[in-house]
């Protein structure tokens, strides 16, 4: 009997293990920036690797414009842009880690549509990146533009993307057939056609300059010029907090605003003494914005000091790294780009 | 309290706590979906799945459903879970065998193969079969054929179509000798049992089931032709062979690493089958004038698959589980195309995750009881 009793209590523990669990996860107001402030650490959900918008270094330090989103987020929240753990997430995982609750921003190179923002429990706070899905060959195809693809061609992709999708409208709409070769991990995909198993690889365009940086010799392999497709890249959030939906939204305006306004990591102190009233709001002299998202009035300031403007993000990760220089439609409105925020009043 | 309900009590308490967590889990997913907005049902199966899947052995494109999406990777995976046992049985018995030679080099070699094989992770084995060996092949303008007609490229192996004519008239007559030989293979059997002769049955029924269908190719009008896969440039530098039968390289990788992998532990199991039989078994029958042909077909034989079958049962099912590493290399099988591609673009992670394990699930079962009715088939009927 003695050994039933056992059994028991350690059914008994278990089930009420289980209903500590849930009574958080069940609970109708989602509280996401308490729980934050709680544990101490954003959970931000990045790619596997994707130079310049999230990649680990050898000693674990996450870099990226992606990255830089959720460290503005910590900076916010917590004051301190470190602060962040970071999960690696392949295609296919990253919206069952946003909505299962493992993570709370998903940050992760993510194109914006409507059936994901409709549909599967995911709310899309901006874009931080406005990308397209375009086409790598090698440069001794002599293949220089898409309308030279001829029947037969394979073509490397992942799963588990928009890339699938638009692969299939675009070799449809110009009717060639074409074998698509597709893979679970983008390093695997990047092995297989560096190796000529396909002969073209295709996603979208700034994952392709940045995974060209991987290959064997980067110089071989071209990025045709058309691009097939509007791919939106943001940050993403689990559908019912619309504060902490808010707080990330604006993390993100504010690093784009205060790169409007000239406002850099370097010159954010001093600029508290600013003439205008919108940098001063930016920079917490002013106003009372934080309040809103139950935050102090400098959750701005410490976003411009400790992770930079838009510009300095995008210069690091992007520019500097040789991935994309030049910064296309990823531009402010005011110099010629698609760059446009609403403003933090 | 007497003996039973003390029994009793304790289990229907375990039933309680088991019901209790499954009913906990549900409600649990269910609250947090309503919270979350996430939708629960199957109607997205007769949704337009609108994307491509690489190989496919009925007709499918992105036009079709996402419930014909689900039987494409199904297919795929049931092929090389078939190809892989049939290799894998073969590989393993004769190495099982070879294991109990007498020969010192064979013996070593099929040792050294066994100990190499099942030491080794089997996603590591696919990758190197897939990165490492098929990478080192040529490109297809770099191929040499093989007899004229094959040709092994990166980009796959490529194989001549059949192209039949008549083809149903050749069915019927392979059906015909297939009827016959069983036919003959009973009176054969009678005739041992009545008068004690034996006729060479063996011959017979190679005979019948070449002549017949060879038959067919001279009266039936049956005729075969082969389409030769020619190769076709792309671009300056890329080239694919078109007609003929494409094999893609995934699925070759892939069946070599399951079926190589899963062969050595079919091998273990046949050695054990046979040497679970008590060597007076063999001097016994060799005492009654059997040859050593009958010896092993007669005697040790029936006894060792007795002992082969069960675990080899289990090696079966671990290859077909085993097939779903192949979404690590672009193998379109029900977890990279329904578990994957699918679950992606439609977010339905709960229905789609359920359908894939109770697929599983359902070819695995299918095995057991295939299996098992095998099994039962040779046991020894105890009275």
């Amino acid at each position: 009997m003695f050994k039933y009793i056992k059994q028991l209590t350690s059914f008994v523990a278990m089930v009420a293990v289980l209903f500590a669990f849930s009574t958080e996860a069940m609970a109708k107001k989602s509280k996401t920036l308490k729980n934050t402030q709680k544990k101490g650490f954003v959970r931000c959900g990045v790619s596997q690797g994707l130079p310049g918008f999230s990649n680990a270094d050898a000693s674990g330090n996450w870099t990226g414009v992606d990255v830089d989103v959720c460290r503005a987020v910590a900076a916010a929240t917590l004051g301190d842009a470190n602060k962040v753990k970071f999960t690696p997430l392949s295609a296919k995982e990253r919206f069952t880690a946003l909505t299962s609750g493992e993570i709370d921003i998903l940050s992760r190179n993510t194109t914006w549509t409507l059936s994901r923002d409709a549909d599967i429990g995911l709310t899309f706070v901006g874009v931080n990146f406005y990308d397209g899905q375009g086409f790598m060959v090698r440069k001794s195809s002599g293949i220089t533009s898409v309308n030279q693809f001829k029947n037969g061609i394979s073509a490397c992709t992942n799963i588990g993307t928009t890339t699938e999708l638009n692969m299939r409208d675009f070799f449809n709409s110009k009717g060639i057939s074409y074998e698509p070769v597709a893979f679970e991990k983008a390093d695997e995909v990047v092995a297989a056609y560096d190796s000529g198993r396909c002969d073209t690889y295709t996603t979208d365009k700034s994952g392709l300059a940045a995974q060209r940086t991987k290959m064997q010799n980067p110089d071989e392999h071209i990025v045709l010029p058309e691009t097939i497709s509007k791919e939106p890249l943001g940050p993403v959030v689990r559908q019912g907090d619309s504060v902490w939906e808010d707080i990330v939204r604006w993390s993100l305006n504010v690093m784009i605003e205060a790169e409007e306004y000239g406002i850099t990591s370097s010159n954010a102190d001093s600029m508290k003494n600013s003439e205008n009233p919108a940098i001063k709001r930016l920079v917490g002299a002013e106003g009372e914005l934080g309040a809103a998202f139950g935050l102090d009035n400098e959750w701005s300031l410490r976003i411009i000091k400790q992770v930079g403007n838009y510009g300095e993000s995008y210069k690091r990760n992007i520019a500097d790294t040789g991935i994309l220089p030049d910064r296309g439609p990823n531009q402010l409105w005011t110099k010629g780009g698609i760059l446009y925020v609403p403003p933090a009043r | 309290m007497n003996a039973k309900v003390r029994k009793i009590i304790p289990q229907i308490l375990t039933l309680a706590v088991v019901a209790l967590i499954f009913g906990f889990f549900t409600i649990n997913a269910q609250t947090n979906m309503e919270n979350r907005g996430i939708e629960f049902g199957y109607g997205f199966l007769s949704q337009e799945s609108s994307f491509d899947v690489q190989f496919s052995l009925i007709e499918y494109d992105g036009s079709h459903s996402y419930a014909r999406a689900y039987l494409v990777g199904l297919l795929n995976t049931l092929l090389v879970a078939f190809i892989g046992i049939i290799i894998s049985t073969i590989l393993g018995v004769v190495i099982g065998i070879a294991r109990l030679s007498p020969n010192y080099l064979i013996e070593r070699s099929a040792t050294f193969y066994v100990e190499f094989f099942r030491n080794i992770p089997l996603l590591l084995q696919i990758f190197f079969w897939y990165f490492a060996a098929l990478r080192a092949l040529p490109l297809p303008q770099d191929a040499d054929a093989i007899m004229g007609v094959f040709f092994l490229t990166i980009k796959g192996l490529f194989v001549p179509r059949f192209v039949w004519e008549n083809l149903d008239i050749f069915l019927y007559s392979i059906l015909a000798a297939i009827i016959s030989m069983i036919v003959i293979k009973n009176y054969a059997r009678k005739l041992q049992e009545n008068e004690g002769k034996q006729i060479p049955l063996l011959y017979i029924s190679l005979g019948l089931f070449i002549i017949l269908p060879l038959l067919t190719f001279l009266v039936g009008g049956v005729s075969l032709s082969f389409e030769i896969p020619v190769i076709k440039q792309l671009s300056t530098t890329s080239f694919v062979y078109e007609g003929g039968l494409g094999i893609p390289p995934e699925l070759i990788a892939l069946t070599l690493a399951l079926a190589l992998y899963t062969a050595t532990f079919i091998a273990e199991c046949v050695r054990a089958g046979i040497q679970g039989i008590s060597k007076g078994q063999k001097e016994a029958a060799a005492s009654i004038g059997l040859t050593p042909n009958q010896v092993l077909k007669l005697v040790i034989m029936p006894q060792a698959l007795r002992i082969i079958i069960p675990p080899t049962t289990n090696q079966y099912l671990n290859l077909t589980k085993n097939s779903s590493l192949a979404a690590a290399i672009a193998y379109p099988d029900l977890v990279l195309v329904f578990a994957g591609t699918a679950l992606m673009q439609t977010g339905r992670a709960i229905e789609i995750v359920s359908i894939t394990m109770f697929t599983y699930l359902s070819i695995s079962l299918s095995i057991s009881v295939l299996m098992n009715w095998y099994n039962k088939r040779i046991a020894i009927t105890e009275k």
